[in-house]
């Protein structure tokens, strides 16, 4: 699985990441998280509003910074499907 | 720390959360009805202050408006952020591609008010606008009403001036991001955005932004949003309530009134270029010109250092700066900036 945060690195970002990793280890899960920070590679996905969180290419969150539970669910399901 | 998402057995969620939030919402009017009087009593009955004194009046400044300030903010970032949840940056986009000039600057403006939007989006919003065909005019519309009219300055405005002010606030920021813009387009501002921006392609998928939200989601961001801001911003407020206390307390009656009163013509364009490089944010700018406005200053004059210190930030502009060239950097603050005089002269002129 290959996780990226989308954003430039400001605080929602930070967050953003903090929350998946917490997420992660709640799963047990190995991912690869890396940061997107230049804005045509944000702009590309399709997102407008920062923080981004896309897994393998899917664009999962925009705009805000979602619980560690909301993260856990929505990682979850990508799992499974 | 983690969140349990196993929630009480007994009680229905739906049921709890209505008992929850009525009870939050009994609890913030008591205390807002309360607030007054009971600093009345600590500090003045209790304490033994002299209201006129001035030790008395800077220290009930302090704490009486601390509170309210706190409770203002809690609760209209609250239902704001709830309000916005139904609201995206990626539907405002979808909304304003095709708009042409003049209708889409009023819509433009008008979304940036209600737009969730964070400065760090500005770079990638402007990208995603601009490659969506929006108008660069359009585009700066919505960009200059997002953070002229800001949440945490309403909540405080509301409080500290009443609904009068506010709308007047409101409307003028509206104003200045609809001429901002339009005066923006007519100058073909294209040429000075960077050209990566229109090279910028979307990729087929759209982003569906908050349409997905429940209201518990919705609750949990106004919620998380509420105390995220209060975090944030605490030091600066009980900075700003502390300068604006002591203003209260110990300056001269008569001293702002005297040089940057209605008689001083200077003022309104001086508390603008004052205003500019003092970047804080609304919370700890609003105490002190509340206690400015006491001490007899102008509204309009207030009113547009506020505007200036929210609405043109240094770091704002170097953020802009990856997507928008000098010259443009410069119009734009140049057309904000004398929006804002204007809107200054005319609150002046206005409630004189």
């Amino acid at each position: 699985m290959l996780i990226k945060i989308l954003g430039p690195g400001c605080a929602n970002c930070v967050a953003l990441e903090r929350v998946t990793r917490e997420a992660l280890a709640g799963l047990g899960v190995e991912a690869e998280v890396v940061k997107v920070t230049d804005y045509p590679d944000i702009a590309a996905y399709g997102i407008m509003s920062t923080p981004g969180l896309v897994v393998d290419e899917q664009v999962l969150l925009a705009g805000r910074v979602p619980t560690t539970a909301r993260v856990t669910e929505l990682l979850a399901a990508h799992l499974a499907s | 720390m983690t969140v349990s998402p196993v929630r009480g057995p007994r009680a229905h969620p739906a049921v709890r959360r209505w008992v929850l939030g009525l009870g939050a919402a009994l609890a913030w009017v008591v205390a807002y009805r309360f607030n007054a009087a009971l600093w009345d009593w600590l500090v003045l009955d209790v304490g033994g202050l002299d209201p006129a004194s001035r030790w008395g009046s800077g220290v009930h400044f302090f704490f009486y408006d601390s509170v309210k300030i706190l409770l203002l903010l809690v609760a209209i970032v609250f239902v704001v952020t709830v309000a916005r949840s139904f609201m995206s940056v990626e539907r405002t986009r979808a909304l304003l591609g095709g708009r042409r000039e003049g209708l889409g600057n009023v819509a433009a403006a008008g979304l940036g008010v209600v737009t969730p939007f964070c400065s760090c989006s500005a770079v990638p919003a402007f990208i995603g606008f601009v490659s969506a065909g929006v108008p660069i005019g359009v585009t700066m519309s919505f960009l200059i009403a997002s953070p002229m009219v800001n949440e945490v300055a309403i909540a405080l405005l509301l409080g500290l001036f009443g609904p009068g002010a506010t709308s007047l606030y409101i409307g003028a920021g509206l104003v200045v991001a609809v001429a901002g813009g339009l005066v923006l387009g007519r100058v073909h501002a294209e040429r000075w955005v960077e050209p990566f921006v229109f090279e910028a392609r979307l990729r087929g998928q759209v982003v569906t932004g908050t349409a997905d939200l429940s209201w518990d989601d919705r609750l949990r961001m106004g919620w998380e949003e509420a105390v995220g801001i209060l975090r944030r911003i605490w030091p600066y407020l009980l900075v700003g309530i502390g300068i604006g206390a002591v203003i209260h307390g110990w300056a001269p009656e008569d001293f702002f009134a005297r040089h940057a009163g209605p008689g001083n013509p200077w003022a309104v364009p001086l508390a603008v270029v004052v205003g500019i490089p003092l970047y804080s944010n609304a919370a700890g700018i609003l105490p002190l010109v509340e206690a400015l406005h006491d001490k007899g200053l102008p509204v309009g004059t207030l009113l547009a250092f506020m505007m200036a210190v929210v609405a043109l930030s240094l770091p704002e502009m170097i953020l802009l700066r990856r997507v928008l060239r000098p010259p443009l950097i410069a119009v734009f603050v140049a057309v904000v900036g004398g929006g804002i005089v204007l809107v200054g002269y005319l609150f002046n002129a206005v409630l004189a």
